[in-house]
């Protein structure tokens, strides 16, 4: 077991080298000169070659991709042209917005993806199953960012019951901050559901034909706790997976979402970013959310273990 | 049985008569569009569905009909382009790291986990920032986050079908690495490959449709149908309907896709079904 730790700290290790090191050669190696890019058309030759300086860009790039990294380890990265505060803490300031909004959507997806998915397996190959089917068929094909919009055309422009976006922070109220966040974590959490709700149903349908469930079915356990006890902790193994995968589609999608409601997040600060020409900044977030989505994953595979002892590593 | 038959298979059939309506539409929009879908007009602008314009039209006055037919055209090139750029890459790397092995298949696999941590909307950000926002970054970013799932699928068939007696024999035989790979192990490992092509379709049209309401892949005055959203987006009061169509384009192209993959996997794989 031991072993085996080490080896999968080591490949997480070796993984979040490689996400830097794609973020770097995107930002620094395939442009030419980030500082061109910087300054635009605008940039007289010395302001260009003054800002090449101070970026550090004269140094060999591997120079430069050990120094970045190091200080991205130490919390530095960087610091922002348009804001002139460190990017770190442009980054941390966002999360109050995109944390919640991911996480409640994670929230909606588990909440209506698990009973509908087993509702589905119990009742397979008749009506409900296939009605559940349907639901979640629609629901996979409906982009996000469509459903964000019908659901402010419907509640907000029709009904008049919310505002059609934006945000006050949360020092405006939890409740204020939590009405802000519901819609866009609606259109958010409900495509994602739709998918988990498809993996829920196979997954307890594989574990329903096992035949330990028989056996507890012929000694007249009642079929409720059949599904309860017996099938759903054997079924959570494939569940878990799917659904921590889909934690990085939510945070990849809450990007989207902030801009169809006007949410200040890390997505809107990405987008302000580069029509800003905001390279630190654009590079920060990156490595931020790429190295969120593979710590998720990595989760995800260690919460395998715990799940299911049967899995053993050596 | 049903499954042998496709035409008796309701997903498949459902899902390839939709897809077979959106190439069609595509196609005809090629030759053929109600009226020009670039061509503005003052007097006619923000209007409902009408017999003139069957989906009314947009803030520029141009007809929404002829855009989300011509937006049919851009979805399916950028479809096809970033799935073929993901499998082609990612079978590539996962037939290296398969039939290799070693330390090339331990580095290449942490690549390929690295890079899962790029979905496309990630990408399209990181390229947009360095090169003009268009529809090459949104085939290149989509493309990309299609690779890992490719190198995997590609990857467990090499190893699979490496020990199996007939790439055994073959090899025996005096067949060369190439040899074996592209004459015995890759049209063996070709079905689920098939399925995940098919099934990745549908999220590459999502995703380039994302990209473009971001700003961050097609740019107007091309009719994309991510585009159409964000334009409708400033005039949803005005006209409701500026927003509905070119969504329900999306989602009935996706559904269409989503029931032909499903059904694939059906034909093709009995197991999962």
């Amino acid at each position: 077991m031991r072993r085996y730790a080490v080896r999968r700290v080591a490949a997480l290790a070796a993984t979040l080298v490689f996400v830097s090191a794609l973020v770097f050669v995107v930002v620094r190696v395939l442009p030419g000169d980030p500082a061109a890019i910087i300054m635009g058309t605008e940039g007289s030759p010395e302001a260009t070659a003054r800002l090449r300086e101070s970026l550090g860009l004269n140094r060999p790039l591997p120079a430069q991709y050990v120094a970045w990294l190091a200080g991205a380890l130490h919390g530095d990265l960087g610091r922002s042209i348009q804001y002139d505060v460190p990017v770190g803490q442009l980054i941390v300031s966002r999360l109050p917005v995109t944390l919640p909004l991911t996480l409640m959507a994670a929230a909606f997806m588990v909440l209506g993806a698990l009973p509908l998915g087993l509702y589905a397996a119990t009742r397979h190959r008749r009506a409900g199953d296939y009605a559940a089917m349907i639901v979640s068929q629609i629901g996979i094909s409906v982009p996000q960012f469509w459903s964000g919009l019908l659901l402010i055309l419907l509640f907000s422009v029709t009904l008049g019951w919310v505002r059609a976006g934006g945000f006050d922070g949360w020092s405006a109220g939890v409740g204020a901050g939590l009405r802000a966040l519901l819609l866009p974590a609606v259109a958010l959490g409900v495509f994602q559901a739709a998918v988990l709700v498809r993996a829920t149903r196979s997954a307890v349908l594989d574990v329903l034909r096992e035949d330990y469930v028989r056996t507890a079915r012929a000694k007249g356990v009642r079929e409720a706790r059949v599904v309860a006890v017996h099938t759903l902790r054997n079924a959570m193994i494939p569940i878990v997976t799917v659904a921590g995968l889909q934690l990085g589609q939510l945070m990849a999608g809450s990007i989207v979402l902030e801009s169809v409601f006007a949410l200040p997040g890390l997505g809107r600060l990405a987008l302000g970013a580069i029509s800003a020409r905001d390279l630190p900044v654009v590079q920060g977030v990156a490595l931020f959310v790429a190295s969120t989505i593979v710590l998720i994953n990595f989760a995800v595979d260690l919460a395998y273990g715990l799940l299911d002892p049967r899995i053993r590593y050596d | 049985m049903a499954r042998r038959r496709p035409l008796r298979h309701v997903t498949f059939t459902l899902g390839a008569v939709i897809t077979l309506a959106l190439l069609a539409t595509a196609a005809l929009s090629l030759v053929y569009t109600p009226a020009d879908p670039l061509a503005m007009s003052i007097t006619g602008r923000l209007q409902g569905p009408s017999a003139g314009h069957p989906f009314g039209t947009d803030q520029f006055g141009r007809d929404i009909l002829s855009r989300v037919m011509t937006g049919a055209v851009t979805s399916i090139a950028v479809g096809v382009i970033a799935v073929s750029l993901g499998a082609g890459v990612g079978v590539l790397v996962g037939m290296a790291s398969g039939y290799v092995g070693g330390w090339l298949d331990e580095g290449l696999m942490r690549l390929v986990d690295a890079v899962q941590g790029f979905p496309a909307i990630l990408s399209a950000l990181l390229f947009t920032a360095v090169f003009a926002p268009g529809m090459a970054v949104s085939m290149v970013a989509i493309g990309i986050a299609f690779v890992p799932a490719f190198a995997r699928l590609a990857r467990g068939a090499v190893l699979e079908l490496r020990e199996r007696e007939f790439v055994v024999a073959a090899h025996a035989l005096g067949g060369g690495d190439a040899r074996l790979l592209l004459r015995h192990i890759l049209p063996n490992s070709l079905p689920p490959l098939i399925v995940q092509a098919t099934t990745s379709f549908p999220v590459a049209i999502l995703a380039e449709a994302a990209l473009a309401y971001l700003g961050l892949g097609t740019q107007p005055p091309y009719p994309s149908w991510g585009l159409m959203l964000k334009e409708a987006q400033n005039f949803l009061s005005l006209n409701p309907w500026f927003a509905v169509f070119p969504g329900g384009a999306i989602a009935l192209t996706v559904l269409g896709l989503n029931l032909l993959g499903d059904g694939l996997r059906d034909l093709l794989d009995p197991k999962t079904a």
